[in-house]
C-alpha cells in the first residue's frame, strides 16, 4: 500500500510550488484581483506552457493525460499560492466535454488559448442537476465562475424536459458581474438567447455533467487543503514571534491548541482529497461517496481553519494589509462550490442509508 | 499512489480470515453482551487466546525468533483488521501482547526474554502496567512510587492508580522513582503480583465497569535483575512503551466503527427515522468522519511501512478516534431518543442496553492513552513547533 506522491508526482508538486512562488507572489494576486476579471493573460500563458491548464485532458486531445493524483498535487499548490482566476473552471468545462465524447476546443484549452467555463446554477440556487430548469438556451444562469473571459460556456439546460449540455460562444451571451466576497474568482449572471451547439443529452448529459462535477471538486478539496496549510503557516507563523505578557503568544495553550485543531483539520482533508483522487482513478465502487466525503470535511475544515487563523493573529489578523483574509474570502467561496458540507451530506446519506442493501458501506 | 493490497497481503487475508471463519465461537456476540462476572469473562478470553496461540495468530508482529510470525506492518494491519471484523473475541493479554512483550523485546537482556515472551503469547502470565499515579497523570515523570537498592533487590513503596487487568494479572510492568532527576531518576521493572506487598483495589468507572484498579506497594521485594533497560533510564524505556499504543492500535478500529454505524443505521430505519433531514445529516456526518479517519491511517501506515517511523500526520490519529467516538455516541442518542438512556437489563433496550454503555464509556476516551490536551500540547511544539507551553 502507498498513500502518498511518488517520485514523478512529488517533483511535479516542487516544480508548482517554485514556478507559483516565482510567478505568482502575493503581490500579484493583491495585483490580479483589482482587475475587472481576476485574470491575468500572462499568467494564463505561462500556466498553460507548463501543461496546467490540461492535466487531465487526454494527450490525444492535446493535454498531459495525467490522472487525478497529479492534477490534485498541482491544486493543493494552485491553492496554497491563492492562485486567482479560471483554472478550476476551465478544467469543469473541459471535463464536463471530455466525458461527453467530445474532444471540442480540448487542445485550445489545454494549450490557454480557449477559456471555458460551466454555467450550472440558476436562481434556484441548487447544485443538484436534477434541479437545473432552463428551457434551451432561452433564460439566464447565475454563479457562473469566470464567465466573463470564457470563450466557451458549457451550459446545463433541459432539451425537451431532458437534461442537456450544451457548449455556447461566450462572447455571444450577456454578462453581468455578480460581485462577491472571493476577490480572486469572479461570478456572473448569464443571460442566454439561443445559438448553442448540442454536447450531449439524456443519460449521456447526466453521466458526463456528474463526471465533470466529481473532478472538479476533487481537484477543489485539494486546492482547498493547500489555502487551508498558507493560512496555518501564517497563524502559526505570528504565534511564533508575536509576544505578549513576555511569552511568545503561541505559548500559551489557548492558542496553541488553536492551531493543533488547524493542522488536524488539514491533515485530515488532505488524507480525503488524495483518497478521493485515488478512487476516481482506480473507478473502485465508493468513488463517489469519497468525493463526497472530502467535499463535507474539507468545506466545514476549510471554514474553522480560515477562523482560527484570524483569531490566532488577533487584531492583524483582522487587517486588509494580512493575506489571511484573501484566504478565508476564497475558502467561503469553495465551502460553497460544487455543493456546500450539508449538500454533500444529503448525498451521503442517498447513497449510504438509502439504499437497502448499502454497497458503500462495506465493513 | 497504490492502496491495493499485493497478491502476497490477499494471500494471507485469505488465510486470517479462513481461520477466523472457522474458530470464532459462534456464541461470542451474545455472550459478550450478556451479564458474567469478571473472572469467568476473563477465563474465556485467556482460552480463547490459548486457543489462537496453539494456532500461531497470537503476536502476529513479533519477531519469528520471539515466537511471533514477523508479520509486515500491512500485515499486521490486515490481521487486526480480519479479526475485528470476524468479531472475534479479544485476547485476555492485550497489554502484554501490545505493549510490555514488545518493550522486553526491545529494552529487554536475554535472560528476560527467555523467562517471559513465550509466556505472554499464551496467556500463562497476563501482565499490567504500572505507571500512572494519582499525583502522575499526564505528567507521567512525577511519579514518586519509590525503589531503594537493598542488596540484590529493590524495595518498593508507593501507589500506581488506573491499572487495567491488575486484578487479573500475574506480571507488572512498574515504573519507580530511583534517583530525585525527574527524568533521569526513573526506573522500569518487572514485578511479580504475587510478591508480598502488592495489594490491588478496583476502581469502579463511571461506565459502571470495574476495569481498572489501583495497586499499592508496601515494602515489595523486587530482584534487581527485573530492571528493563538500565536503572535510571525508565522514561527512555516508558517511553518506548507509549509509543507502542500507537501504530496499529487503530487499525480495528475503522473496522468497530463502520460496523457500530451500519448497525446505527439499521436502528434508524427501524425507528422510522431515516426520512429526517437532520437524522440524515448526523448519519452522514458520522460516515464521513470515519472515512476521513480510515484515509488518514492509510497514509500514516503508509508512511512507517515506508520510512519506518511515524510522520506528523500520525500525532492527529488518538484526537481524531477518541472525539469521534463521543461525537458518534451522541448522534447514536439522537437516534435512539428515550431508549438511548435505557441501560443493561431492561427488555426495551436495543443491544442490551449496549449503547447507553458505550455513551458513557466514550466519555473515557479522551482521557486514556494520552489526553487530548496532551495529545494537542504535542502538535503544538513537536509538529508545529510552537514553544512548549508547560
Amino acid at each position: 500500500m502507498q498513500f502518498g506522491l511518488n517520485e514523478s508526482q512529488k517533483i511535479l508538486q516542487s516544480n508548482a510550488r517554485r514556478f507559483f512562488g516565482t510567478e505568482c507572489p502575493m503581490a500579484e494576486v493583491r495585483r490580479i484581483m483589482e482587475t475587472e476579471t481576476a485574470h491575468d493573460e500572462k499568467l494564463w500563458r505561462h500556466m498553460a506552457e507548463q501543461g496546467f491548464l490540461g492535466v487531465v485532458i487526454p494527450e490525444d486531445a492535446g493535454g498531459m493525460g495525467l490522472g487525478m493524483v497529479e492534477l490534485a498535487a498541482l491544486s493543493e499548490e494552485m491553492g496554497r499560492a491563492l492562485v486567482p482566476g479560471a483554472v478550476i473552471s476551465n478544467l469543469l468545462a473541459a471535463s464536463a466535454i471530455d466525458a461527453a465524447g467530445s474532444k471540442k476546443h480540448l487542445a485550445e484549452i489545454a494549450a490557454g488559448k480557449t477559456k471555458a467555463t460551466l454555467a450550472l446554477l440558476e436562481a434556484t440556487a441548487k447544485w443538484d442537476p436534477e434541479a437545473v430548469a432552463m428551457n434551451g438556451l432561452s433564460g439566464e444562469k447565475m454563479f457562473v465562475p469566470d464567465a466573463g473571459i470564457a470563450d466557451v460556456i458549457v451550459v446545463a439546460a433541459r432539451d425537451r424536459g431532458e437534461l442537456a449540455l450544451y457548449m455556447v460562444d461566450g462572447k455571444s451571451a450577456s454578462r453581468t458581474l455578480m460581485p462577491s466576497v472571493d476577490l480572486t474568482r469572479r461570478l456572473y449572471k448569464v443571460a442566454f438567447n439561443g445559438g448553442g451547439e448540442l454536447l450531449a443529452r439524456g443519460d449521456s448529459a447526466r453521466k458526463a455533467l456528474d463526471h465533470a462535477l466529481d473532478v472538479a471538486t476533487v481537484a477543489l478539496c485539494a486546492e482547498m487543503t493547500g489555502g487551508m496549510q498558507r493560512t496555518m503557516e501564517i497563524a502559526v507563523e505570528y504565534a511564533k514571534t508575536r509576544k505578549q505578557f513576555g511569552k511568545p503568544i503561541g505559548q500559551y495553550q489557548a492558542v496553541q491548541h488553536q492551531c493543533a485543531d488547524m493542522f488536524l483539520w488539514t491533515e485530515s482533508s488532505r488524507s480525503a482529497a488524495y483518497y478521493a483522487a485515488w478512487a476516481l482513478d482506480a473507478g473502485i465502487a465508493e468513488a463517489r461517496s469519497a468525493v463526497s466525503v472530502a467535499k463535507v470535511y474539507a468545506s466545514d475544515a476549510c471554514r474553522e481553519v480560515g477562523n482560527r487563523g484570524v483569531q490566532v493573529q488577533g487584531g492583524m489578523g483582522f487587517t486588509w494589509e494580512n493575506d489571511t483574509h484573501l484566504f478565508y474570502r476564497r475558502a467561503k467561496a469553495s465551502e460553497i462550490a460544487f455543493g456546500d458540507a450539508t449538500y454533500h451530506r444529503e448525498r451521503i446519506a442517498r447513497l449510504v442509508i438509502d439504499q437497502a442493501r448499502s454497497e458503500a458501506v462495506n465493513v | 499512489m497504490d492502496l491495493n493490497l499485493t497478491p502476497q497481503e490477499l494471500a494471507f487475508r485469505g488465510e486470517v480470515r479462513a481461520w477466523f471463519a472457522a474458530n470464532v465461537p459462534k456464541d461470542w456476540v451474545k455472550r459478550r453482551n450478556a451479564e458474567e462476572s469478571m473472572q469467568a469473562r476473563f477465563d474465556y478470553l485467556r482460552a480463547w487466546q490459548r486457543k489462537m496461540f496453539d494456532a500461531g495468530w497470537a503476536g502476529v508482529s513479533w519477531a519469528k525468533e520471539y515466537g511471533g510470525r514477523g508479520a509486515s506492518l500491512m500485515e499486521q494491519v490486515i490481521f487486526i483488521e480480519e479479526m475485528a471484523r470476524a468479531q472475534a473475541p479479544p485476547m485476555a493479554n492485550v497489554l502484554g501482547l501490545g505493549l510490555i512483550g514488545p518493550t522486553i523485546i526491545a529494552y529487554g537482556n536475554d535472560a528476560q526474554k527467555k523467562r517471559f515472551l513465550q509466556k505472554i503469547l499464551s496467556a500463562e502470565e497476563i501482565w499490567c502496567q504500572g505507571f500512572s499515579e494519582p499525583n502522575a497523570g499526564s505528567d507521567l515523570a512525577a511519579a514518586s512510587t519509590e525503589a531503594k537498592l537493598d542488596g540484590d533487590h529493590f524495595v518498593i513503596n508507593g501507589h500506581k492508580c488506573w491499572n487495567s487487568y491488575a486484578w487479573a494479572a500475574d506480571w507488572c510492568e512498574l515504573v519507580v522513582r530511583t534517583a530525585p532527576d525527574k527524568h533521569k531518576g526513573l526506573t522500569v521493572l518487572l514485578v511479580d503480583m504475587k510478591t508480598p506487598g502488592v495489594e490491588v483495589r478496583g476502581l469502579k468507572q463511571m461506565s459502571g465497569e470495574s476495569e481498572f484498579c489501583e495497586i499499592f506497594f508496601r515494602d515489595v521485594r523486587v530482584p534487581a535483575a527485573n530492571v528493563v533497560g538500565q536503572v535510571n533510564d525508565g522514561w527512555r524505556v516508558a517511553m518506548g512503551t507509549l509509543m507502542h499504543e500507537r501504530g496499529t492500535f487503530g487499525a480495528a478500529l475503522q473496522v468497530n466503527y463502520r460496523r457500530n454505524f451500519q448497525r446505527l443505521v439499521e436502528i434508524a430505519r427501524e425507528r422510522k427515522r431515516t426520512d429526517d433531514p437532520i437524522i440524515r445529516q448526523k448519519l452522514a456526518q458520522m460516515y464521513a468522519e470515519i472515512e476521513v479517519m480510515r484515509c488518514n491511517q492509510m497514509r500514516a501506515f503508509s508512511r512507517i511501512n515506508e520510512t519506518g517511523v511515524p510522520g506528523p500526520e500520525g500525532s492527529i490519529q488518538k484526537i481524531f478516534w477518541s472525539e469521534l467516538n463521543q461525537r458518534f455516541q451522541q448522534v447514536a442518542m439522537d437516534v435512539l431518543g428515550p431508549y438511548g438512556q435505557l441501560a443493561h437489563g431492561s427488555e426495551d433496550a436495543f443491544d442490551e442496553g449496549q449503547w447507553a454503555y458505550g455513551y458513557l464509556r466514550s466519555r473515557g476516551n479522551t482521557i486514556e492513552a494520552g489526553t487530548s490536551e496532551i495529545q494537542r500540547n504535542i502538535i503544538g511544539h513537536f509538529v508545529l513547533g510552537l514553544p512548549k507551553s508547560y
